[in-house]
């Protein structure tokens, strides 16, 4: 039996608009997503801000009640059983709110041991050992709002944590923390499912997805556009090249035409400073480089270079082919 | 591990633990403090002036138990009704609901929490009251004195059970916080005595824990109304917003799930 099954969850949101004559809107969030997890299992769920994932992740977590479609999380409608779906699971999402600031970190951890039902007895080993497992030993009797975003995202992990839940979900948990900091997190996160925990991580970092994920779901407007393991994902596209110009100033209207060539399977534009790299994905064995460049016409080049193309780029593919149709 | 299976000890415990954090969380908040003290301090000393002016004998104490109660309101209704606002701003309203403990029982806690430390209120204005008012700080019962002043914090808090309830629904809720300090000042007699007011004023107060909370305190105090039938009725009330704001608090936390109003985006 899968540990977290979602089956054709829709969430459509209804927004409000104008003070004397208001308009409703309907927004889809989430447009028949079905997944999987297995016992065990680290899965993924990739997607650019806006594509569904957040809310994905509340519907599974019980926060917000779909709008058509069903979910379990270890045989517990997300529904009907929302108290013994919240027993076994753990939630922990980015950035620096969440938190009561203005008491220690140990005061929030064991405030919310309380809440989820950590035993008296059982609160200060499991305290204890958290706070090691996420480096904040000897920080935790400073207040929270002197905290650093990292040392925030550390509590949250560890709050989550804190009934030893058998299901982990972790709403891109990495986010704006530094890279030194973030690796550190991608290891705890990596040991979780060591224990024997399954974790269903949500982030719009491909490297992340690459490095933790056994499994990964693509989600892009609201529907899940690709699913599998990275290598499947990466195998995809594993017949592309991928060309990477460094450009000044390239507009628009100049993409539109690289797209506009028939060899072009996809392209992308990264803001590096004050230069743009463009990267163009075409079938392997092409020599399209001077085609590219000579549609870049009238903007200055710098380097110019090919290579085999990465899990960033079978994403890239997946969702510019998305937006697209 | 998993959490444990919620018993009676267990949901005692957590509405202990709550109470609790809620005074040391707001304890902490400076504004929370200040306003807490101050506001009553300065009505206290308009309402002396007042008092003073009617030359009544033993009203100024009546005054500064209005006024130390009007404090204890003020703290129930921004700490409990601003209380889910607050957490939905500072992103705790979601971690709270995905916990396995009923929410109800935090709130219930939380509520308590927020008129206890009104308590702050009632006690700077009976010593600003002695200080510099002469007011004799003896009361007739100090038995029922004692004994109305914990049962009148209890229906507060469970009156803020009620408030927060409501709130869970409505991002905007704080405004509608604000509307709700004065008139219940009013009706509830802590400012003048309801009997000032147009006579459809006070059945209005009956259903409200400060009115008896007033009466059993004041009857304490200074006699007149009997305090053991305001505890009472306090003690009643108490039960009925503890059953009431349950009620709310589930169904319109379900609503809030619905209509994704949990959190600020």
């Amino acid at each position: 039996m899968a540990v977290i099954e979602a089956h054709d969850l829709r969430r459509t949101y209804r927004s409000v608009t104008g003070t004397f004559r208001r308009k409703t809107s309907d927004v889809e969030a989430v447009r028949g997503v079905s997944f999987e997890v297995d016992k065990g299992e680290l899965f993924g769920l990739l997607g650019p801000n806006g594509a569904g994932k957040t809310t994905t992740i509340k519907m599974l977590i019980t926060l917000l009640i779909p709008t058509s479609g069903s979910a379990k999380v270890l045989g517990h409608d997300v529904v009907k059983e929302a108290r013994a779906v919240r027993r076994q699971i753990g939630y922990v999402f980015g950035g620096d709110r969440g938190l009561y600031e203005r008491v220690s970190a140990l005061d929030n951890l064991k405030y919310f041991s309380e809440l989820y039902g950590v035993g008296p007895r059982e609160q200060k080993q499991r305290i204890g050992y958290l706070l090691e497992l996420v480096g904040l030993n000897g920080r935790e009797k400073e207040r929270v709002e002197g905290y650093s975003r990292g040392m925030r995202q550390r509590l949250h992990i560890a709050r989550g944590l804190l009934h030893d839940p058998p299901v982990v979900f972790l709403d891109e948990p990495t986010i704006g923390v530094d890279p030194v900091g973030a690796r550190e997190l991608r290891a705890t996160i990596s040991a979780l499912t060591e224990q024997g925990k399954t974790v269903l991580l949500t982030t719009h970092y491909m490297f992340e997805a690459d490095a933790l994920c056994d499994r990964i779901a693509v989600i892009s407007n609201g529907e899940i556009i690709a699913q599998g393991t990275p290598s499947d994902l990466k195998s995809a596209i594993a017949a592309r090249t991928v060309v990477e110009i460094e450009a000044y100033g390239v507009d628009e209207a100049r993409l539109d035409k690289l797209r506009g060539l028939d060899e072009v399977a996809s392209v992308s534009v990264e803001e590096r400073g004050q230069a743009q790299v463009i990267l163009v994905q075409s079938a392997k064995g092409l020599q399209l480089t001077q085609a590219i460049v000579g549609h870049l016409d009238g903007i200055r080049v710098g380097r110019v270079s090919a290579r085999e193309p990465t899990l960033e780029d079978a994403y890239v593919a997946l969702i510019t082919d998305d937006d697209g149709s | 591990m998993a959490a444990d299976r919620l018993t009676f000890r267990r949901a005692v415990r957590l509405v202990r633990v709550d109470w609790v954090f809620t005074m040391k969380e707001l304890s902490h908040s400076s504004f929370f403090i200040l306003v807490g003290a101050l506001q009553p301090v300065i009505f206290a000393s308009i309402a002396f002036f007042m008092f003073r002016a009617g030359q009544r004998p033993g009203t100024l104490l009546y005054a500064a138990l209005g006024a130390g109660l009007m404090g204890i309101w003020s703290s129930t209704l921004f700490g409990s009704g601003g209380m889910i606002q607050w957490e939905r701003f500072q992103g705790t309203l979601e971690p709270l609901l995905v916990a396995p403990r009923p929410y109800v029982l935090t709130v219930t806690g939380a509520g308590l929490g927020t008129s206890t430390v009104g308590l702050y209120s009632l006690s700077a204005t009976l010593i600003w009251g002695w200080l510099f008012f002469d007011i004799p700080l003896e009361v007739e019962s100090p038995l029922l004195f004692a004994l109305s002043i914990p049962v009148t914090v209890l229906g507060l808090g469970l009156l803020g059970l009620v408030l927060a309830s409501t709130f869970v629904l409505y991002r905007h809720a704080n405004a509608l916080s604000n509307l709700l300090e004065y008139p219940i000042w009013l009706i509830t007699g802590l400012l003048v005595p309801v009997s000032l007011l147009p006579g459809w004023v006070e059945p209005l107060g009956w259903i409200l824990a400060p009115t008896w909370g007033m009466r059993a305190i004041r009857g304490a105090a200074l006699g007149g109304d009997d305090p053991v039938f305001a505890i009472a009725m306090s003690l009643v009330l108490s039960v009925v917003y503890l059953f009431i704001g349950a009620h709310f608090l589930r169904y319109f936390e379900r609503l809030a799930r619905e209509r994704a109003t949990l959190a600020l985006a």
